[in-house]
This record gives C-alpha cells, sequence and structure tokens, in this order.
C-alpha cells in the first residue's frame, strides 16, 4: 500500500517529545515507530531516545579503512623498492621498516578519514531529497515529527500530533 | 563557594548544587533565531574595511605574482639563491605558513574530543584557516623549486620509467604529510559545514542559493542523519588530532635527521610542534578580533571566549619558550663545538637583530597577555598578536638562515647573506594569498557555526532550567526529603 506523509512543526522540544511520547504508546496500526522522523536545527538526544535504536555503522568502514590504507601502502612502498633489489646498498636493507612506517601512518589516516567520509554520505543518503516534506523553519529554530504511514492512519496521527500544540501539521492529508 | 553549598541545620550533610554558576561564553538575549540572522548577514554585508583588507591583500598577491613570474622567467639567481643558501624566505615562510594551521585543528579537533564547548563559535574560521594556510605553504613547495616543472618528483607515486621517489627521504615524507593533512582538513571543513550549508539554502536566492543546494547535499537534519553525522565528526577529529601532530614533526625531521649545526636536534619535533600550536594562536587571535569588527560578531566572539583563548595561547607559548631553552641548553653543555659555535654566531653574529628579536617578540610579549588592560582592549592586542606572529617567523628565519650562513666547511660560509627583494615581493604575496582566500571565504560560507552555537544555546538553557528547578526545590524547603536518597 502506498503511504502518506505528515509533518508537524513544533516551537518547542517538550511538546515535541510529549507528541512523540504518546505516538509512542498509542499502538495503532498502519504506523511503524521506525518510520518517525525528527528534523532539527542541532542534534537532539532526548528526542532521539523516544525514537528507539538508531544503529550507526559508520565505524566499521573507518575500521576498513584503517586496516587496508596502511597495509596497501606498506606492500605498495616495500614492491617499490625491492624493484632495486640488486642495486647496491652498502648493507642497509633494500626495505628499510621503521622509515617506512611514516608513510605508512599517513595512508593509515588518509584512508581511515576518506572511508569515513564515504561511509558518511552513505549513512546519511547524500546527496539526494528524498524527503517528501520539508520546511526550511526546521533548519532555524523549530523542531518538526514528520510520520510515514498508512492513510487510512494519518488522521489519528494528526489529532495526536495536533494535541501538543504544533504550529503547524503539513501533508497529504493536514487540516 | 559558599552560594553553591546549602546547609541545613537539623542535618549533618551538605547537599551540593549540580550546576554551579559561572560566566557565560554567549549573552542571554541569543536565541536560535538571531543565530541564523546574524551569520546570514555576515554573507551579505559586512563592514565597508572588508572590501579594504580584500583589495589590499590583492594587491599584495599580484606584486606576489609579479616576483614569481620574474623569478620563473629569469631563474633562482634573481632570488639569491645559491649553495649554501637554497632555501632562504621560502622554506622559512613554508614552516610558518604550515604551523599557522595546527591551531586551527586544535580547536576544531582537540577541543571537540574533550567537549570544550567554548571553542563553537571560533573554530569554524579557524579550520578554515588551517586549509588556506595549507594552501599557502603547499605553494612555497613550488616556488622554492629551482625547476617548477619536475614538481612532481616530491609526490610518492610510481612512474613508467622506473624512477622511484627516495621514500626514506623525508622530503617525501614531507610532500604526503602535507596532502593528506590538506585533504582531511579540507573534508573536516567541509563536513562541519553541511548543516550550516543547508541553512543558507534555505534562505539564499539566485546564484547562491545553487551553490548552497549542491554543497549541502540535501541535508535535511533528521535524527538519522545528525546521529551519523555526531560520529563521523567526532572520528574525524579524532584522525586530524595525531595527524597534526605528525604533519609538524615530519617537517621537523627535515631539520633534525640532518648533520647540520643547530638542526640536529632530539626535542625538535616536539618544539616545531607547540612552536606550529603557538603561531596559529596567535593567529586565532587576530583573526578574532577581525572578524568579530568586519562581519559584526560581537554576540559569539565574546570577551569570556577570548579570554580562554588568550589563556591557552599563553600556556602554549611558555612551553615553547621552555623548550628553545632547552633547545639553547643542550647545544651549550653538549659536546658538538660547531653547534655550539652556531649558537653563538646565532646571537652575536649578522643575524643577532633577528635573534633577539625573536627572543623579545615570541617570548617577552606574551606576558604582556597577563594584563588585563591587553586582553580587554582588541586594538593592543590585534598589534600584540601580530607581533607575536613576527617572532614566530623569525624563529623560522633563524632556524635556516644562520645555519646555512656559517655551517661545517668554511669554504661555504656566506656570512651576512641576506635576501633579494624577489623572496621578500613572493613572501609578501603569499600573506595577500591567504587573507584573500580567507577573507572570500568569509564572505560566501558561514565563519561561526550555527548549529554549533545553538547546541551552545540550548546548553545553556537547560543548565539554567536545572539550576531553576534546584533552586525552587530548596527554597520549598524539601531539603530534608532528599536525605533518604530520593534526590
Amino acid at each position: 500500500m502506498k503511504k502518506s506523509h505528515t509533518l508537524a512543526l513544533y516551537a518547542d522540544m517538550d511538546e515535541a517529545a510529549n507528541a512523540l511520547r504518546e505516538l509512542k504508546s498509542s499502538g495503532m496500526s498502519g504506523f511503524r515507530m521506525e518510520d518517525v522522523v525528527v528534523k532539527s536545527p542541532i542534534d537532539h538526544p532526548e528526542l532521539s531516545e523516544l525514537l528507539g535504536p538508531r544503529p550507526v555503522y559508520i565505524q566499521w568502514f573507518t575500521l576498513l579503512g584503517v586496516l587496508l590504507g596502511p597495509t596497501t601502502g606498506l606492500v605498495l612502498i616495500a614492491s617499490a623498492q625491492a624493484s632495486f633489489i640488486y642495486q647496491v646498498r652498502g648493507g642497509r636493507p633494500v626495505v628499510p621498516l621503521p622509515p617506512d612506517m611514516v608513510l605508512t601512518y599517513e595512508l593509515f589516516i588518509l584512508s581511515g578519514v576518506l572511508m569515513t567520509v564515504l561511509a558518511t554520505f552513505v549513512a546519511m543518503k547524500l546527496p539526494g531529497n528524498r524527503s517528501p516534506l520539508y520546511n526550511a523553519s526546521v533548519s532555524e529554530d523549530k523542531i518538526g515529527i514528520l510520520v510515514k504511514a498508512d492513510p487510512q492512519s494519518i488522521p489519528q496521527i494528526n489529532e495526536i500530533l495536533g494535541r501538543h500544540k504544533p504550529l503547524e501539521i503539513m501533508g497529504d492529508q493536514a487540516r | 563557594m559558599s552560594h553553591s553549598v546549602h546547609s541545613h541545620p537539623q542535618l549533618d550533610v551538605q547537599v551540593e548544587r549540580k550546576f554551579i554558576p559561572k560566566q557565560k561564553d554567549l549573552g542571554a538575549d541569543v536565541t536560535w533565531a538571531k543565530i541564523n540572522k546574524d551569520v546570514l548577514r555576515s554573507l551579505e554585508k559586512p563592514r565597508p574595511v572588508f572590501w579594504v583588507i580584500f583589495f589590499s591583500a590583492l594587491a599584495l598577491f599580484s606584486f606576489g605574482v609579479y616576483c614569481e613570474v620574474y623569478q620563473y622567467q629569469n631563474g633562482m639567481g634573481v632570488a639569491d639563491l645559491n649553495n649554501p643558501q637554497v632555501w632562504g624566505l621560502y622554506i622559512a615562510t613554508f614552516i610558518f605558513w604550515i604551523g599557522m594551521g595546527h591551531s586551527g585543528t586544535l580547536l576544531s579537533a582537540l577541543l571537540h574530543i574533550i567537549h570544550a564547548d567554548w571553542r563553537k563559535p571560533i573554530y569554524r574560521y579557524s579550520e578554515a584557516m588551517t586549509t588556506f594556510t595549507l594552501l599557502t605553504a603547499a605553494l612555497f613547495v613550488l616556488v622554492h623549486m629551482g625547476r617548477l616543472w619536475q614538481f612532481y618528483y616530491v609526490v610518492a607515486y610510481p612512474n613508467e620509467r622506473w624512477t622511484w621517489p627516495n621514500f626514506t627521504s623525508p622530503l617525501v615524507w614531507d610532500a604526503t604529510a602535507i596532502g593528506t593533512y590538506l585533504t582531511s582538513s579540507l573534508l573536516f571543513l567541509y563536513m562541519g559545514m553541511i548543516p550550516d550549508l543547508a541553512i543558507c539554502r534555505d534562505n539564499a536566492r539566485g546564484a547562491r542559493r545553487a551553490l548552497y543546494r549542491f554543497l549541502s547535499m540535501g541535508w535535511q537534519g533528521t535524527d538519522r542523519q545528525w546521529a551519523n553525522f555526531k560520529v563521523a565528526y567526532m572520528t574525524m577529529a579524532c584522525f586530524l588530532m595525531p595527524l597534526a601532530v605528525s604533519v609538524h614533526s615530519i617537517v621537523s625531521t627535515d631539520f633534525a635527521v640532518s648533520q647540520n649545526p643547530g638542526w640536529h636536534v632530539t626535542s625538535f619535533p616536539p618544539y616545531f610542534v607547540l612552536g606550529a600550536l603557538y603561531s596559529g594562536c596567535s593567529g586565532i587571535i587576530t583573526l578574532f578580533i577581525v572578524l568579530r569588527y568586519v562581519f559584526r560578531f560581537e554576540a559569539y566572539m565574546t570577551q569570556p571566549i577570548l579570554n580562554k583563548l588568550i589563556k591557552m595561547t599563553f600556556a602554549i607559548a611558555m612551553v615553547w619558550t621552555y623548550l628553545d631553552l632547552i633547545e639553547y641548553a643542550t647545544t651549550w653543555y653538549g659536546s658538538d663545538e660547531v653547534a655550539k659555535a652556531d649558537l653563538i654566531y646565532r646571537a652575536t653574529g649578522d643575524y643577532a637583530l633577528q635573534f633577539w628579536g625573536m627572543i623579545f617578540c615570541a617570548m617577552v610579549m606574551p606576558f604582556t597577555l597577563l594584563i588585563r588592560f591587553v586582553r580587554h582592549n582588541y586594538v593592543v592586542l590585534l598589534i600584540i598578536s601580530l607581533i607575536l606572529n613576527v617572532g614566530m617567523w623569525l624563529e623560522r628565519f633563524q632556524i635556516i638562515t644562520p645555519t646555512f650562513a656559517k655551517s661545517h666547511y668554511p669554504w661555504t660560509w656566506t656570512a651576512g647573506w641576506w635576501p633579494s627583494w624577489v623572496q621578500w615581493g613572493i613572501v609578501a604575496g603569499s600573506f595577500g594569498w591567504f587573507t584573500m582566500l580567507f577573507m572570500l571565504y568569509c564572505k560566501i560560507f558561514p565563519s561561526v557555526s550555527m548549529y554549533e552555537v545553538k547546541e551552545m544555546v540550548h546548553e545553556q538553557n537547560m543548565e539554567e532550567k536545572a539550576l531553576a528547578a534546584q533552586t525552587d526545590v530548596h527554597e520549598a524547603g524539601l531539603v530534608p526529603e532528599m536525605k533518604g536518597g530520593q534526590a
């Protein structure tokens, strides 16, 4: 079934939190808490707690970066040095590990940073503008609660959202 | 603190308030809407002095370009660079610019990791300063080369002729480290700006709107975006801090792994890192005062924040002074007679004026920061922050020129060597280049982090609410009930 969307804007964080609590405890069908999105000018851990777990996987990509980067870097450097294996080195090692560690370290950082950035954009679904409802005031000082639900549940959701002094309710079936 | 502790006559315990009132970094009149309004206004209408600074910088930069073209066409001889004086002002200024960038990372990364909130209104321009100083420093790698068209030899990459860079050379480490630092700083700056670019997008029109729309990439401030953003930003901060330390340590190895007198010093890496932080902090104070006036940021760049910045600068200056004196002491009491002679030459020879100038500007002048009048008078403070950086530039000049002028072999001595006008022109041009880029950045992008200042305001309000609630509890006589652990 095609889902509908509704967005309620709040000036007060406590009211937005109350609206989320009521939505969570309503237990209505045709709607899941995972489909609720809070839009705000800053990060609100207080509201995020009410939404339930929203796992972040970026650190795994970072781990991959910090493992792959230095390994690849060291292999490339060492293989380049080893290609001169017949060159007279005056007793010094062909692949001197201590000085090679400097570049390996730099590649450790670089690949870690690049993988983190890449993973962040993927996780944040950027670039893109997929959300059907957006109000510019959420980048200023308002808190928006966006709910995706079955069309028949939207009136009841709007009623719950409307009980907590929203400034505005927008969406397919907004009043 | 008598006001923070309440005692009750019948109780043998004292109940301490959770939140001790302290001087606020931001005024009570700062609201979220005001933050947007003020910062967005800075993108539209700065004071007219902005254009004076911008065009002066452009003129300086143009002169630098002229000098560089002249040098390129006529050879390095016009810069008076020849063996053994092969680096001159170029590498001294290169170290100066690399160093300037370090405090941007200190403010934006280290203070972010330890949750020092006072950094929030000032870290964005500091991070931008890092990026532009690195761009400026990278120019000097090219400028000081005799054969500019062969610059790619400094980049560690394989090529079809089977000629490889020397991976064990600090110069190759340098190029890699600076490339990594520039890339990471640029990404860190950009990542941190995304929420603010979305604000700009929502409020701009025309070409600016198109630019911000492109750069903000559809950011909407959803809870999932914030959660990912916070983790990513903290992770990047954790990478940036050791990277900054490694970069300037590597720059110091350009000198420390050589046998030249005055350079072969064990304490060079921390000495360089501290010197970098010191000049960077002075640079941040200079820009603090300039931006505060030019963009009318009085509400965000406040005296309590400036006080903390000054305290940090002073502490770093003292550690740097200690390391500098340690360097002299090790040389003086060491067994390397050439290094000792080099030290005496620095203090009494052809470059004594620069040496004592450095001592005065970088070691003595920081003590003026202890004077309240200096900290509160922005014109005086601006002048002192510039003097501190003159001192740090002289320090870099001191490291390079006297050592090259009087090294191990008397037949290479070039005592009294002085750079030509071409070198001075290119150095002046680099200051113009940096200032031009930086001012342009501040005119196009928000130089105060809007969302982080909003977080500050939010936290201040939460603290005030909690404090008021506690005060109500005490005043309502509920303290005895707390004895049983119900609080």
